[in-house]
């Protein structure tokens, strides 16, 4: 027997949907200029002036949303999802945000390296993380490209399993999440 | 009969699902492509003809060949240190902190362009600066100037494709002369800067060198009233043609040489000089200078007391980014500007992991 719910009983806060929606955009516009900016001449420089802060927001942001979390109530998984989807679930969970951790850092401590000010807006700007070292740099670079197709991947993999469940599966999964009340089973 | 009918039925129900099903895999199937696409589509894999800071670094390793550990243009160098002191005059055209009145710390580079570091000096060679402000409250102003009053580029296309007229013949060792000759004929901005630029005699060496910011920048003033600027360094030190001939061929750094003897004899200092454009000036053409008589501010002194190798400077791992700008200095819509940003930065990285070979002008040369 279903347990007695009322709309929007088995959806996440609203406080953890709002986190959600805010870093996904957050995400996949970062993403986006990331991806655009090593490949372009002409806009490169207001992409990575955009890059910069939007990053720091992110690191910010992700801190937040993991503090946010910790003090939530989680609705529990739905039935259509197996032991082993829940594992792979919650460790993906956990992939995502130190990821959109430690990307952030990266880039700022690749700045510091490179001994580039990192500036966010107008004048104000951050302090050097890591002493001038350009191996370090070389280093750190390589490692932010190699996170950010990680991180790719991971939201990849998590819009497919969310897309697979939704219109596949068809149990109502993404309406856990979505922003406004609706029946997530 | 019945029992054969419902199995049938059943099998078709199953079917049509599972038709469905399928269906509806190939949908996110669809749907995941298409987001790939779109990311690929923004990274440039759907246009691989077009220009990338990567292809442009590349133009400049197949015209120069490639020389681990240094700058892929501008390779051969040596650092300098020094201060800027800022006299006020320039606080009115932008609030950078750079323009108000005080003493700042000041790292640089000369250099000659091209991309081959152990190069002979040559007094008609292209003569690099770069300079980093370090500014009080934290900012920085970066500059990469050159001896040129104009740049032979207008846009980041014409120069690569100079770049690639360039690379040496495997037979001759040196460019087609056909290719060059190509090129001008296709771009007449850059003859007639050519030519404005031969019709300066270059100086004898770095120390009277005069050092052309070349982009215009716009500058902002603390009522955020907004002026078109280009600077340049002019030197304190008096001019001196360069000897036609008789140059001391046998000394490959011979210009060097002289730049560390006259840091050694006394500091060298050159005025930072702001022109301001008027309305119609070109502001996205470097090929183009400003007439005759636009009103310049003297806006303070660059000394220079200090030289040392790349081995030993911090200068060497600092990228000369000309859009690292402070509050109250930001790009005029110049396409050359973040063309810029992008490949020093591509060549920075590049540069960065690879191990570093002794540079041309070595310590002990310095310390002579």
């Amino acid at each position: 027997m279903s347990a007695p719910t009322t709309a929007g009983r088995d959806q996440f806060p609203r406080s953890m949907r709002f986190f959600h929606w805010l870093m996904a955009a957050m995400v996949l516009t970062m993403l986006g200029i990331g991806v655009a900016m090593v490949a372009s001449l002409g806009d490169y420089h207001w992409l990575v002036s955009v890059h910069r802060p939007l990053g720091i927001a992110i690191m910010i942001v992700v801190v937040i949303r993991f503090v946010n979390r910790m003090f939530s109530t989680l609705p529990p998984f739905p039935p259509t999802m197996s032991a082993q989807e829940r594992l792979i679930a919650h460790l993906s969970e956990i992939l995502l945000y130190t990821l959109l951790f430690v990307q952030p850092l990266v880039g700022w401590a690749m700045l510091s390296a490179a001994r580039y000010p990192i500036v966010m807006w107008g004048s104000l700007h951050l302090f050097a993380i890591v002493p001038h070292n350009v191996m370090v740099y070389a280093a750190l670079r390589k490692a932010h490209t190699i996170l950010a197709y990680l991180l790719f991947l991971a939201f990849i993999a998590h819009f497919g399993a969310v897309l697979f469940h939704t219109l596949v599966v068809r149990d109502r999964l993404l309406n856990r999440m979505v922003p406004w009340r609706a029946r997530a089973s | 009969m019945p029992t054969e009918s419902t199995s049938s039925a059943e099998k078709q129900r199953a079917s049509a699902i599972g038709s469905r099903t399928l269906g509806r895999m190939a949908g996110v199937g669809v749907i995941i492509l298409a987001v790939v696409a779109a990311f690929l589509y923004l990274g440039g894999w759907f246009s691989p003809h077009k220009l990338t800071p990567a292809r442009f670094v590349n133009g400049f390793e197949d015209a120069n060949g490639v020389h681990p550990g240094f700058r892929r243009n501008h390779a051969k160098g040596v650092c300098v240190r020094g201060f800027f002191e800022s006299n006020g005059r320039g606080a009115r055209l932008s609030k950078a902190v750079v323009f108000q009145s005080g003493r700042m710390p000041v790292v640089g580079r000369f250099s000659f362009g091209g991309g081959d570091p152990y190069t002979a000096d040559s007094p008609t060679q292209v003569r690099g600066l770069g300079l980093q402000f370090s500014l009080p409250d934290g900012e920085e102003w970066r500059t990469a100037m050159i001896n040129f009053p104009v740049f032979p580029f207008n846009t980041p296309q014409a120069f690569y494709d100079n770049l690639v007229a360039s690379v040496p013949d495997p037979n001759t060792h040196k460019p087609d002369p056909a290719k060059m000759a190509a090129f001008a004929a296709s771009n007449p901005e850059f003859q007639r800067a050519i030519r404005m630029i031969q019709s300066h005699a270059p100086s004898s060496g770095f120390d009277n060198s005069e050092f052309y910011g070349l982009n215009a920048f716009r500058f902002v003033d603390a009522g955020g009233i907004a002026t078109y600027v280009r600077w340049m360094m002019a030197p304190a030190q008096p001019f001196a043609p360069a000897s036609a001939g008789g140059s001391p061929e046998a000394d490959k750094n011979f210009m060097f040489d002289a730049l560390i003897a006259s840091v050694h004899q006394h500091p060298l200092h050159w005025h930072l000089i702001l022109t301001i454009a008027q309305p119609g000036d070109r502001t996205d053409d470097a090929t183009i200078p400003w007439p005759e008589g636009r009103e310049q501010v003297d806006a303070g002194i660059l000394t220079i007391d200090s030289v040392e190798s790349e081995e030993t400077s911090p200068a060497r791992d600092i990228n000369f980014d000309p859009l690292v700008l402070p509050e109250g200095i930001a790009p005029s819509d110049d396409p050359l500007l973040s063309a810029r940003s992008a490949i020093y930065s591509q060549s920075f990285t590049r540069r960065a992991g690879e191990k570093k070979e002794p540079s041309a002008i070595t310590p002990a040369e310095v310390q002579k």
